[in-house]
């Protein structure tokens, strides 16, 4: 499987600013000081080796949307946040007129996770076919009421593609265009679901949208099984582990310290931390991708735990 | 895990030992609720001494942090004394260094809580 991450951002989309940009283009040139470049591709390969990612790149501000590639000719992808209008637009280009075939999975209906539907451009070409699974009963009044009037322009029932909606029983494995899937209830208000994907002998887990309580050891008892052995698993780090048990107890959402310690548990290979908080900058989420690494070092039992940020743009083989 | 204690005039030291994880988290709130009714009681600060302690995990943070809410509703207060670099990190990472206020020494501590504290700690 491939993993290809399209929105990253919790809560609400986010845009880099012009001020951002300012002072990333500024501190890379302080400290490329006394260098010169014949070429941009030698400045660009400098940038590349020595620089901070959070000075090259972003983090991305698109909310939540994984694409999960198996190699087949149909789509997979969790969750249409912002990140479905890009996703859309690389769909409607690789398909080249041929009509799609996408298999959604949502967590949930909140707004973040819905709100790319309306710009997902395959929805309005006819012949495509769009399977939205999910285990919630509002799974397609959600989806309707985001188009309805007077909140946006198209109707969903002036959609072009053939949309269905498939509901799916947590705790069970189904079999979706060759993918095994298994949805787990998790702690959000209103719940959300996580899923794990099986495909030709890898794993991948998507999980957000999911707040952890220390005290209920049954609770992480199951998460455990749920990531059992997983070759990636996707996470909502979104907070601080004291934010996340304090100010922010009951926001439904968890910390980077919970998902290594899971991960750990878990036999789990490769933690990507995800949902981003909005209001970090990119420095920030590099710093707290840095300190998960090490808090990994500090707690590493037999085997260690590969640790990533997930951002927009980036692609993973499982 | 043993919860040694000692009374420094307003405040009473506490130094929790060994590894505070999933394990044993519960014992750890059983001994602790004592002094925290002690401490709301006779006005005491309370101060902990970290320095026998090795490795801290979340629900052990946990921990640490139903104590200060409930120090805090008490009108009492909780600082940390003497981590060790690895629990000092932890704390840092899991931005437990914003819940507590941390002191190097026991001694920096009750200094900071009151001179008459100091004094006694000074006294031995
Ligand atoms: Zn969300
Ligand atoms: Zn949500």
């Amino acid at each position: 499987m491939r993993v290809r991450f399209w929105g990253t951002r919790g809560s609400i989309p986010v845009a880099l600013t012009s001020a951002d940009i300012r002072d990333k283009v500024a501190e890379a040139l302080y400290r490329a000081q006394g260098r010169s470049f014949a070429s941009v591709g030698e400045a660009y390969d400098y940038a590349v080796a020595h620089l901070d990612f959070s000075l090259t790149h972003t983090f991305g501000g698109h909310s939540p949307c994984v694409e999960i590639e198996n190699g087949g000719d149909e789509y997979f992808v969790c969750d249409m946040g912002s990140g479905a209008r890009p996703f859309g637009a690389h769909v409607l280009a690789r398909q080249s007129g041929r009509p799609a075939s996408v298999n959604v999975f949502m967590s949930h209906v909140h707004w973040d996770h819905i709100m790319g539907f309306p710009f997902f451009g395959p929805a309005y070409a006819a012949g495509t076919r769009i399977r939205i699974h999910g285990c919630h009963d509002t799974l397609e009044h959600a989806f309707r009421l985001q188009q309805a009037p007077p909140c946006f322009p198209v109707e969903f029932s002036q959609l072009a593609a053939q949309i269905e909606f498939v509901k799916l029983a947590p705790g069970r494995s189904h079999e979706v265009s060759g993918v095994q899937v298994t949805p787990a209830p998790q702690m959000h208000s209103g719940d959300s679901y996580g899923y794990r994907f099986e495909h030709g002998g890898k794993s991948f887990v998507y999980t957000t949208d999911s707040e952890h309580k220390l005290e209920n050891r049954a609770q992480t008892d199951r998460f455990v099984r749920f990531f059992h052995g997983a070759d990636v698993v996707v996470f909502d780090a979104m907070y601080s582990l004291a934010d996340a048990i304090s100010v922010k107890a009951d926001w439904g959402h968890s910390s980077n310290i919970i998902g290594v310690e899971l991960c750990q548990m878990a036999r789990v290979k490769h933690l990507v931390l995800f949902h981003h908080e909005p209001a970090y900058d990119d420095a920030t989420i590099e710093s707290v991708l840095r300190e998960t690494r090490r808090f990994e070092e500090l707690t590493r039992g037999a085997r260690a735990l590969q640790i990533s940020a997930a951002y927009d743009g980036l692609e993973l083989d499982v | 895990m043993p919860l040694a204690h000692r009374l420094y005039d307003s405040a009473l030291v506490l130094a929790p030992s060994g590894r505070l994880d999933h394990d044993n988290c519960e014992a750890f709130r059983e001994e602790l609720a004592p002094f925290l009714e002690r401490s709301a009681k006779e006005r005491l600060a309370i101060v902990l001494d970290l320095a026998g302690l090795e490795y801290v995990s979340s629900a052990g943070l946990r921990c640490f942090m139903l104590a200060a809410k409930q120090a805090k509703a008490q009108n009492s207060r909780i600082v940390i004394a003497a981590m060790q670099p690895v629990v000092s990190e932890i704390f840092q990472i899991a931005r437990f260094n914003l819940v507590f206020d941390a002191f190097p020494k026991v001694r920096d501590a009750l200094a900071a809580l009151s001179p008459a504290a100091a004094a006694a700690f000074d006294r031995g």
